[in-house]
């Protein structure tokens, strides 16, 4: 006997809902496995890691925060992987949308400058997460080139370009010589929801984007051409959908969305550009993206507990005093399951008896 | 003279690891696979390599310990894509996440350890000659490896039965199941044998270029590899060309920061990443209309019908 | 020239006795497919130097069954004997180890290798060393012309086949399966394969023979097994029935024909294409050269051709999938339309249904409610101001259902789950509803079953007759002679000069199918 794969007459809805939940299942059952490895007591350490942050009001709080960046770029990703263009230099757009939002904080810090600053700031951080990302796009296009290599490429670009600007030209001459901006002046930071908690309006804006892209995939034309062009490009171009044009658009609105995370995460969290501003956001909302199944709303559900994996494996560092790294592994055991479940959607599993075996029906 | 027989050592230096994890991937790519993970298991390579010759004493050991531990990240990948027919390039995303988190888990007891890395050849008076001697006959044991490698991924795919079966299943799947050729089980080799070769290009890093572990030592050379086999239209010996020329990048890059024309820094350490744009986008213009010469098959997913 | 042969044959097996036993017979062999039963009891003999052909409709299961015979699918119960010896056939190398060779519909040719690296693959162990000259021999030896170094995306179909065939006789096998082999050849290509095959059954081989053209198998086959729904319907002497007889039984009753008003009248010229030439962006694509034809309100003008020819190229030029140079040299009702998008054209009243129903006129995993809009998206009201009405597009589903009898599981389901025939009749009935002025329809009844067949015809007629202007290419030459009033054929990219149907001979059509007597003929034939 043996296991094979056979395709589904149609995709299962049910399994559609089901496989993100037995992804996240099975890289709990791995991942008590690995802590029993690395000599931690695996229920104990599960429940710091996935469960202890949930009962503690502040860590939800933190959960929120960090779930907002994840929320705005994943659903941008969303859109790209939906038309089949596969950006994955998220991370790159968020630090640029970071340096173009926060330009404008570094240049009228002390000048007394009123209200604008912060809406400035957020149409800047799109256009510079957008501009980036037209980049890939256009060489895409025009040339040919794979976006995979090149929007990862121009990652390492940026990176390097925070780290020149924050040692160079904009550090901060009181800084005591850290690589770190001036701190941002009061109308360029993010307001809070509630008075003295760190929750801030991106949640809204995070919260407002999903309800858009809601609406865009579901009920409208340009919705159901970015999901053709992806599922079938020949039907798509016979429908008179542009797949060219497609590209760059899903290329600059996943980038103006990841920059904008990028300007509201500097804006509302960090208050001032250096060069670790992301534990690799841009990454992570590729793993959002996949385990919200591409749908805004899975990927609002989706953040939210990969947001718990970074409070989770900060909390572990300090109480079980395991490496921070064991959050990246977590996150790429769980991309693996989100999408080796996935199979069951399009494909059931058959039990094949070996061929020799057979002479009757059963 | 010295300058430049010092270039041309430290070039060849930086470039084996690139021409290893590279060639690793042309295989799997020739067989139909896009495995995107060569970042992730090449630092797992390296931090493995490391803690065996650390723990041993012996870089051979080391270097055995990054081969297994790249197959085993490329078994995963196998696994999903092959096993389940999962998407192949989320997969290697999955796979470089993975494996840069197990590298640091990992490496974290050797952070700060040092290690004696790898012997050079020496041939009394052969290495000697001036100039010539060193580059050809002064190289560690991963150089010579790196090209007979080479030779010997192309002596297999175009004169032996099997390489053509391999080149067979990576042009078109559909035909090669029709013909009864195991293409899922040809696919797996190819992508254990890649893994195999990114963890070797890995373990260098640490075993031979600077005998330590630092985390996240690869810095994107997994994904200049990948970039590399497009460069080399899919051929092995333009990977040749391909890897000397992004190590020669590399080092023109540490050269002129020690001269400290100015220069900021940033901006040369991004020049391997903006060459690999220009080149990717210039060999994709320069073959505009005639179109791709990638196997046909490459990163689609295959489910024989029973 | 068998020595050639031969000289690579796999292992000297004990030879063969004529006429004692059969050299396969299939006794009770059943597949299933979950519930779905594709042959049910098949019992089936092969003797030696026969012609045998397996005739049946699309869906009937030949291809199940010889996919059985060649091991590369596993039967669900019965047995396959070989020489009267119970046999088992786990895959392709097992069957050719016996002596069973397969050319197959859809070629298993690898398009970035030579016809040398080609024809090694489908050999077992045999050293690659030599084989160019091998290769060159036995082409030569069985009048099949092979240039072993050529890459096969350069060759035509007509030589692709032959990388087939060249590669099944090197194995010297003594069973042949050849499976529809003439549907993409000319009359005059298909005749020479036949002379092939007359002298490999006089070397004793047994051939079968997968078709479902009558009259080929009447002129060629020793015995016809008929197959319908899975099943042996009948096996008999095809010589001995009438093309009719063997329609019935394949069909399992008389088939309709389609009835059109004799006399039309024809309308102004509706599509206007002057001196068309499109070079591909696709390297291994055809260049259309000079394509200048006129096609009036009311008429159907009949494209014949050999695949491969052009066709693709000219129906995305003219669908607007690819735009020509300039814009008169495509005139849809007296407006410039060679650089309008297809979204364009549709809403001056053309219609398109291209050749692939999956993947090209649907999109497999969406919905039927989500197919009608890729067409439907620009003039109706399913789409208003950039919103989806669902509701009317699920109405658009129900009304093609209801006027076209398309059968499904339930309301609306995925493109992928209906069947060749249905989905054919979807994808044609979307586009006839919406009442189209012009359709261009390419190869309408492709691997349809004969009632789903018969049907689209009948729309695609009573269509012309309401004053559309219908375009029908295809490679079916019965289907042309059926429904046009003109034919056209294409070759190598060129078109040739219109013809009545009624008056157009079949020998000519099939020589203007080969390239001879195309103006500017010569280097035109390619195949």
């Amino acid at each position: 006997m043996r296991l094979a794969l056979e395709r589904r007459a149609e995709r299962s809805i049910a399994m559609a809902l089901v496989s993100p939940l037995i992804a996240v299942a099975l890289t709990l059952a791995t991942g008590a496995l690995l802590f029993a490895l690395l000599g931690k007591p695996p229920v104990e350490a599960l429940k710091i890691y996935f469960f202890e942050p949930l009962t503690d009001p502040w860590a939800l709080q933190e959960i929120a925060v960090k779930a907002t960046p994840l929320v705005l770029i994943a659903v941008g990703l969303s859109l790209c992987y939906l038309a089949n263009v596969w950006n994955i230099g998220a991370e790159g757009q968020f630090l640029i949308g970071a340096i173009t939002g926060g330009w404008l904080a570094v240049a009228t810090h002390g000048t007394g400058a009123g209200y604008w600053v912060l809406p400035a700031m957020l149409v800047l951080g799109a256009l510079g997460g957008a501009a980036y990302a037209l980049v890939p796009a256009v060489f895409r296009v025009r040339f040919g080139a794979s976006e995979i290599l090149t929007s990862l490429m121009l990652v390492y670009v940026a990176e390097l370009l925070l780290d020149y600007l924050v040692r160079g030209p904009w550090r901060d001459p009181k800084g005591f010589n850290f690589p770190t901006t001036a701190e941002f002046d009061a109308v360029a930071a993010m307001p809070t929801l509630i008075e003295g908690s760190r929750l801030h309006l991106g949640a809204i804006i995070a919260l407002l984007v999903v309800a858009w892209a809601t609406v865009m995939l579901g009920r409208t034309l340009k919705g159901f051409e970015i999901k053709l062009v992806g599922a079938a490009p020949r039907a798509a171009r016979f429908g008179g959908f542009s797949d060219k044009w497609l590209t760059v658009v899903t290329f600059l609105i996943s980038g103006a969305l990841a920059g904008l995370a990028g300007v509201i995460e500097v804006s509302a969290t960090v208050n001032h550009l250096q060069p670790n501003i992301s534990p690799g956001y841009g990454f992570t909302a590729i793993i959002v993206a996949f385990l919200g199944r591409l749908n805004p709303a899975g990927i609002l559900v989706a953040a939210l507990f990969l947001a718990l994996t970074f409070i989770g494996g900060e909390s572990a560092q300090i109480s079980l005093k395991v490496p921070l790294d064991l959050t990246k592994v977590f996150q790429g055991i769980l991309l693996f399951y989100v999408l080796a479940c996935d199979t069951l959607i399009l494909y059931r599993f058959r039990l094949l008896p070996a061929p020799k075996a057979v002479h009757g029906i059963r | 003279m010295e300058f430049v027989e010092a270039v041309l050592l430290t070039v060849i230096t930086a470039s084996t690891p690139l021409l290893l994890a590279a060639s690793g991937e042309l295989v799997v790519e020739r067989a139909g696979v896009l495995n995107l993970g060569v970042e992730g298991m090449m630092i797992v390579g390296g931090a493995c390599g490391f803690a065996g010759a650390y723990l041993t004493g012996s870089i051979a050991i080391g270097a055995l310990c990054g081969i297994l531990a790249g197959a085993a990240l490329s078994a995963v990948f196998a696994a999903v894509t092959l096993g389940l027919a999962a998407n192949q390039v989320a997969s290697g995303l999955a796979l470089t996440i993975l494996g840069v988190g197990l590298s640091g888990l990992i490496g974290a007891g050797y952070v700060g350890q040092k290690i004696d890395g790898a012997g050079h050849l020496y041939i009394p008076y052969v290495t000697d000659i001036p100039l010539i001697g060193k580059v050809i006959f002064g190289e560690n044991a991963f150089v010579y490896f790196s090209i007979a490698l080479l030779i010997g991924i192309w002596y297999f795919l175009y004169r032996t039965r099997a390489g053509l079966i391999l080149r067979a299943v990576g042009d078109n799947h559909a035909s090669a199941h029709a013909l009864g050729y195991p293409v899922l089980r040809i696919r797996m080799l190819a992508v254990l044998f890649g893994g195999a070769c990114a963890g070797l290009g890995g373990a260098y890093l640490p075993l031979a270029y600077t005998p330590f572990w630092v985390s996240g030592m690869t810095a994107g050379r997994g994904w200049i590899a990948l970039a590399l086999v497009v460069f080399a239209s899919w051929l092995p010996f333009r990977l040749m060309v391909g890897a000397y020329l992004f190590g020669g990048i590399t080092i023109l890059q540490l050269h002129a920061q020690a001269t400290g024309l100015g220069i900021p820094s940033q901006l040369m350490s991004s020049l391997p990443y903006l060459a690999t744009i220009l080149v990717l986008v210039a060999i994709s213009w320069v073959r505009g209309r005639r179109g791709s010469p990638a196997p046909a098959s490459l990163g689609l997913a295959f489910v024989p019908d029973r | 020239m068998a020595d050639a042969a031969l000289a690579i044959a796999s292992a000297p097996d004990k030879p063969v006795q004529p006429d004692e036993l059969p050299l396969l017979e299939a006794v009770g062999v059943t597949k299933l497919y979950g519930h779905f039963v594709a042959n049910d009891s098949i019992d089936l003999e092969i003797w030696p130097a026969e012609v045998h052909a397996l005739l049946g409709e699309n869906g009937a299961g030949k291809s199940t069954l010889v996919k059985m015979i060649y091991g590369l699918l596993q039967r669900s119960a019965g047995e396959f004997r070989w020489q009267g010896e119970p046999i088992e056939l786990p895959g392709p190398a097992a069957a050719r180890a016996h002596g069973i060779g397969m050319v197959f519909q859809h070629f298993s040719l690898f398009e970035q290798l030579t016809v040398a690296e080609n024809v090694a693959l489908g050999l077992d162990n045999v050293p690659l060393a030599g084989l160019d000259e091998r290769v060159a021999e036995v082409s030569r030896n069985y009048g099949l012309p092979l240039d072993p170094k050529r890459e096969v995306w350069r060759l035509s179909v007509g030589e692709r086949q032959r990388i087939e065939i060249v590669r099944c006789l090197l194995q010297d096998p003594k069973l042949l399966i050849l499976d529809e082999p003439t549907s993409v050849l000319t009359p005059q290509e298909a005749e020479q394969l036949f002379r092939t095959l007359r002298v490999l059954r006089k070397e004793g081989r047994a051939i079968l023979y997968i078709s479902h053209k009558l009259e080929e198998v009447r002129a060629l086959c020793d015995t016809a097994t008929i197959l319908r729904g899975g099943k042996v319907i009948a096996t008999c002497d095809p010589r001995a029935e009438t093309a009719q007889s063997l329609a019935s039984m394949m069909v399992g009753g008389e088939v309709g024909a389609v009835r059109s008003d004799g006399q039309k009248k024809l309308g102004n010229p509706r599509l206007v294409v002057r001196n068309l030439n499109v070079t591909p962006d696709d390297p291994h694509g055809v260049k259309l050269d000079g394509i200048t034809f006129e096609l009036a309100a009311g008429e159907i003008l009949g494209l014949a051709g050999v695949a491969g020819n052009g066709q693709d190229e000219l129906f995305a030029a003219l669908s607007g999938e690819v735009l020509a140079d300039n814009a008169d040299v495509i005139r849809i009702d007296n407006r410039d339309a060679g650089r309008m998008s297809i979204t364009e054209r549709r809403r001056l009243g053309a219609a398109f249904v291209p050749e692939e129903r999956l993947g090209h006129a649907t999109a497999p995993r969406f919905k039927l409610s989500d197919n009608v809009l890729i067409t439907g998206h620009a003039a109706s009201p399913m789409v208003r101001r950039g919103f989806i009405n669902r509701a009317q597009a699920r109405a658009f589903v129900d009304r093609i259902t209801k006027a076209y009898d398309v059968r499904k599981a339930k309301r609306d389901p995925e493109a992928a789950s209906l069947s060749g025939g249905n989905l054919q009749k979807f994808v044609v009935g979307r586009e006839i509803l919406r009442e189209p002025r012009l359709l261009i329809v390419s190869q309408p009844t492709w691997g349809v079953d004969a009632g789903a067949a018969a049907a689209i015809r009948q729309a695609i007629i009573d269509l012309a007759a309401r004053g559309a202007a219908v375009l029908v290419m295809s490679q079916d030459l019965d289907e042309l002679y059926e429904i046009a009033d003109r034919l056209v054929v294409i070759c190598a990219g060129r078109l040739s000069a219109p013809r009545q149907t009624r008056r157009a001979d079949r020998g000519e059509i099939g020589m203007l199918m080969a390239g001879v007597g195309m103006k500017g003929a010569g280097h035109a034939a390619r195949a």
